[in-house]
């Protein structure tokens, strides 16, 4: 059996964050009640005409330069002809001939270490169609429509084949997903569809350089889903090829709550879009000035957050890349360390234990229970040794379930660590005492065994005082002690 | 009453020598006895324009109205009004009542002005004879048997019937000259962007353009003022001054460099229609201007350019009207596909599908370059003829239409013969020029357009010569037989 080799490119809807949709000035807040957010415009009325939103097109411009491409000074908008009922105008807004974002680059990382350049091809501005809504079965049923998504500006990335497996694919997903949230211009909330991907896949013998023919899986909006789909459809098409079968050149679905993927349209069925300028709208110039203007304001990128974040707080470039690629987190982070002063335990926590809690409850950081300043708080205590790091658990948990903040529960639970070292002493003192056995024992042991023999004490010792004893001051008084014993 | 002017009736409104009331009740009547053999108005808002007039007739009385206050106009029914039904003249939007006004009603409205009604035009403006109208054709005033030319018939014949002073109009083609020649009455389509096209229903984008008809340029000057200007809605408005074209109507004429092409009176031109219009220019060169003889070589190719732009636009424009929103939709459709394809089956006239198709065909893989691509590159040769030409003379003139208004139903089986129509007037919607169309003749009792071409945003200029025009000739002033 000969080996295959996965050839990948993704096409990339993000939604931007702007108050307004591209053409109109309805709002685009998702999840208000169905068409209470489609004006006149939205709803191609006759008569009525498209206005370009500028922010959408500062937001274009500033994902160019996140990316390093070539920004078009002047860019055009086409209308793309099919008929669909989400789709009023009975044509899509886009831009093909003259698209507003040229040739650009993103690195991403694997997991090995290795990073990789992913080229894009382009990105155009276009608007978002609605959603058709169907209960019921086909013959019986009833479909509605819901326009409030007409009109919502997106930009559409197209990468080009670059990436060779389902990791590469997702890592440069997740790196996309990190950028348009760093730099503000989506808010990445990948269940509300703010960021869909197209995959489209190829296989072929390893070592040719023809590509095969590709499919194209529409419309993925998770990560998870994404990697099983690419899966799974490398699986396919090499099973279908070592059959004798070829590849059709096809558009697919996969429906991630059944794991099923299915052939949508064949390349025969394709529309022919009829493609041509729009003439309701002007060509998009811009001004040299107009880009360095937003080149100057353009945040903070991943790959820089990330370096700095080395820099400054003297993070590993593991767990600063983690920080650093999810904007929302950086952000939690930079506040839980301001607030106590220490970054490594900010980062610890918010890596660790915060993000298991949020995966577990399926909560996006934004939505975190505990804020930031809380966590910050929390942080200050395990600093200054007023409670140990599995007292923070509780207090942690406390936070959680809206008991206050570090310092309240840290109170109300009387949780405090007694880190005085006369009162601490005199703890160990008595231990020693009540369990002369142990300290015999003890002594009798060979010095390399010793250290096995002080699990025993601590117990007893954090036992006596409630488990508020500072563990790293007991261990040294405790080791004091004994030595003068022997 | 209804033989006066714009002009003159703003003064008589202003003198309180006549109420608002009055004016907007005389024309009222007019319609409803009238308008049966005409046709030309589809929708009457007597209501409205009553409550319209009493309150113009309160600000008259204020002092401090705008000029336009209390004088009453037809829309034609391309223009979005609020409340009111705007049909475009289709089966598909007989149902449909916009939720707001165009920009055009909305700056006329401002002015005071009184609308009594919508009128009938060629479905979706596509047709030079208003014969593609689901309300039926419109009768040209002047000859029972002769269409008002198209596609606002129903604008040109109720002005040339007296049943209003003044009317909006929408010109793609020709649509405004070439009824407003056909029916006597003075026309201007202004230049592309200098009117808003919001609310105005869309034919061809690129070419649309919205206008005044009226009785004199006089007139027109004033419709022309009160609706153009930018407006932020439209993205293609020109954000330019809007000059007060009243006021250079009287400018001399003398040393005027006017450019008479030589195609434009070439073979298919009638020979009463080009007696007509030398005479016109005749009467201009004894006023001081002055006739230069110029070439505009790629008229020729003017209507087979505008044959595919035209109908591409149109075939993407029209396509919101699915049945899904609003307007018409088929009964009982079985699946989607059955949806669609009978309400547009259903909804549109023939002329309008037969567009839709060839704007389909053009844009379609494997022939847009040889179709929309040669097209466009047709549409700069134009232009260049035009920028040339405006090098050398201040206007360009000529007739607006080859012949005066012909029969029903004789060009109905032959469209080319039909789309011939617009030989004159198409060019300057490629080019996106203003042009205009004044009476300057009769032939065989039937009136003929002179047609003048302006450079860009050179209205004021165009109005002027016009008014020039018709303060030395009375063809303005004729009326049809049994109108006055």
């Amino acid at each position: 059996m000969s080996s295959w080799e996965t050839v990948i490119g993704l096409e990339v809807h993000v939604q931007l964050a702007t108050k307004t949709k591209i053409f109109s000035g309805s709002s685009t807040t998702f999840g208000a009640e169905p068409n209470t957010q489609a004006c006149a415009i939205d709803l191609a009325m006759p008569g009525t005409l498209p206005v370009l939103n500028k922010q959408a097109v500062h937001y274009a411009v500033m994902f160019g330069l996140a990316i390093d491409a070539e920004i078009a000074k002047e860019s055009a908008f086409e209308r793309k002809n099919y008929f669909y009922p989400d789709l009023p105008k009975g044509y899509q807004t886009t831009q093909l001939e003259k698209p507003i974002v040229g040739r650009g680059n993103v690195e991403i990382q694997l997991s090995d270490g290795r990073t990789k350049n992913v080229r894009i091809h382009h990105a155009h501005l276009e608007e978002d169609a609605g959603k058709s809504l169907h209960e019921g079965d086909f013959r019986h049923g009833v479909s509605g429509i819901d326009l409030n998504r007409a009109g919502t500006p997106l930009i559409e990335i197209v990468s080009e084949p670059d990436m060779s497996n389902a990791e590469e694919a997702i890592s440069f997903a997740k790196k996309l997903h990190s950028i348009v949230t760093s730099i503000g211009i989506c808010d990445g909330e990948m269940s509300q569809g703010s960021m869909r991907f197209d995959v489209n896949v190829s296989v072929r013998p390893t070592g040719v350089t023809e590509l095969g023919t590709r499919t194209e899986t529409k419309n993925l909006n998770s990560f998870k889903f994404m990697e099983e789909c690419i899966v799974k459809e490398v699986e396919r098409q090499i099973d279908l090829i070592e059959d004798g079968g070829t590849v059709l050149q096809e558009t697919r679905l996969y429906n991630g709550d059944t794991k099923v993927a299915r052939s949508m349209r064949s390349k025969e069925e394709a529309n022919d879009y009829r493609y041509f300028p729009c003439p309701d709208l002007l060509p998009v110039i811009l001004t040299d000035e107009t880009i360095e203007e937003l080149r100057r304001n353009l945040p903070e990128l991943p790959d820089a957050r990330q370096a700095r974040f080395v820099e400054q707080y003297g993070l590993s470039d593991y767990d600063a890349g983690i920080l650093a690629n999810d904007s929302a987190m950086a952000a939690y982070f930079e506040v839980a360390t301001e607030e106590s002063g220490s970054a490594k335990l900010a980062a610890n926590w918010t890596i660790g234990e915060l993000a298991a809690r949020l995966n577990n409850e399926d909560l996006s950081i934004t939505r975190s229970p505990v804020t930031a300043e809380q966590l910050g708080g929390l942080m200050t205590r395990i600093a200054d040794n007023s409670i140990s790091g599995k007292m923070a658990k509780e207090v942690f948990e406390g936070i959680w379930d809206g008991e206050g903040s570090a310092d309240d529960i840290i109170e109300t639970r009387g949780l405090k660590q007694v880190s005085d070292s006369g009162v601490l002493e005199q703890i160990v003192a008595d231990v020693l005492a009540v369990n002369q056995a142990m300290v015999d024992e003890y002594i009798n042991t060979d010095e390399a065994k010793r250290k096995k023999k002080l699990g025993g004490f601590m117990g007893q010792i954090m036992k006596a005082s409630n488990g508020q004893a500072n563990p790293q001051q007991v261990n040294q008084i405790l080791a004091k002690k004994l030595n003068e014993l022997l | 009453m209804h033989n006066l002017t714009i002009a003159e009736l703003i003064k008589r409104l202003r003198s309180r020598e006549l109420s608002s009331i009055e004016l907007t009740q005389h024309f009222l009547d007019r319609i409803i006895g009238l308008n049966p053999t005409y046709n030309a108005v589809i929708t009457i808002t007597s209501e409205n324009a009553l409550k319209a007039a009493a309150a113009a007739d309160k600000r008259l009385a204020a002092g401090n109205a705008p000029m336009l206050c209390g004088v009453p106009l037809l829309h034609k029914d391309i223009f979005c009004t609020r409340d009111v039904r705007t049909s475009c003249g289709s089966k598909m939007l007989d149902n449909f009542i916009p939720p707001y006004n165009a920009t055009v009603v909305e700056n006329f409205e401002r002015d005071g002005v009184v609308v009594l009604g919508k009128t009938n035009m060629d479905e979706f403006a596509m047709g030079s004879s208003n014969e593609t109208s689901f309300y039926g054709p419109v009768v040209n005033p002047w000859a029972a048997d002769c269409v008002p030319g198209g596609s606002s018939g129903g604008s040109a014949a109720a002005i040339a019937a007296r049943l209003a002073p003044g009317a909006t109009a929408t010109d793609t083609g020709g649509s405004i000259r070439q009824p407003a020649a056909l029916c006597g009455v003075t026309g201007l389509k202004p230049t592309y962007g200098r009117v808003s096209r919001w609310g105005m229903i869309a034919f061809a984008s690129s070419l649309d353009q919205g206008g005044p008809m009226a009785r004199t340029a006089e007139d027109c000057a004033l419709l022309l003022h009160s609706m153009a200007g930018f407006d932020e809605k439209d993205s293609t408005c020109i954000d330019q001054e809007v000059p007060d074209y009243s006021a250079t109507l009287g400018n001399s004429i003398s040393g005027l460099r006017i450019g008479v092409p030589k195609e434009y009176f070439s073979k298919g031109l009638n020979a009463g229609t080009e007696q007509a219009v030398r005479g016109a220019l005749a009467a201009l060169e004894a006023q001081g201007a002055e006739l230069v003889e110029i070439s505009l070589p790629n008229t020729g190719l003017s209507v087979p350019a505008y044959y595919v732009i035209a109908p591409a636009e149109a075939s993407a424009n029209l396509s919101r009207f699915d049945g899904v929103r609003y307007g018409y939709r088929c009964e009982d459709p079985k699946d989607l596909q059955d949806l669609y394809s009978r309400t547009r089956a259903e909804g549109f006239g023939e002329e309008v599908q037969r567009r839709i198709l060839i704007g389909t065909y053009c844009l379609s893989a494997g022939y847009y370059e040889a179709y929309y691509g040669k097209a466009q590159q047709v549409r700069q040769l134009i232009k260049q003829d035009f920028n040339s030409a405006f090098k050398e003379v201040d206007v360009i003139m000529g007739p607006t239409c080859p012949s005066p208004a012909f029969k029903f139903g004789s060009k109905g089986d032959d469209p080319v013969a039909m789309y011939l129509e617009d030989i004159y007037t198409i060019a300057t919607n490629l080019a996106g020029l203003p042009g205009m169309s004044v009476p300057c003749g009769m032939v065989d009792n039937k009136p003929v357009g002179l047609q003048i071409i302006g450079n860009y945003f050179d209205e004021a200029r165009m109005l002027n010569i016009a008014h020039q025009y018709q303060q030395i000739t009375d063809w303005h002033n004729a009326a049809p037989e049994g109108i006055i």
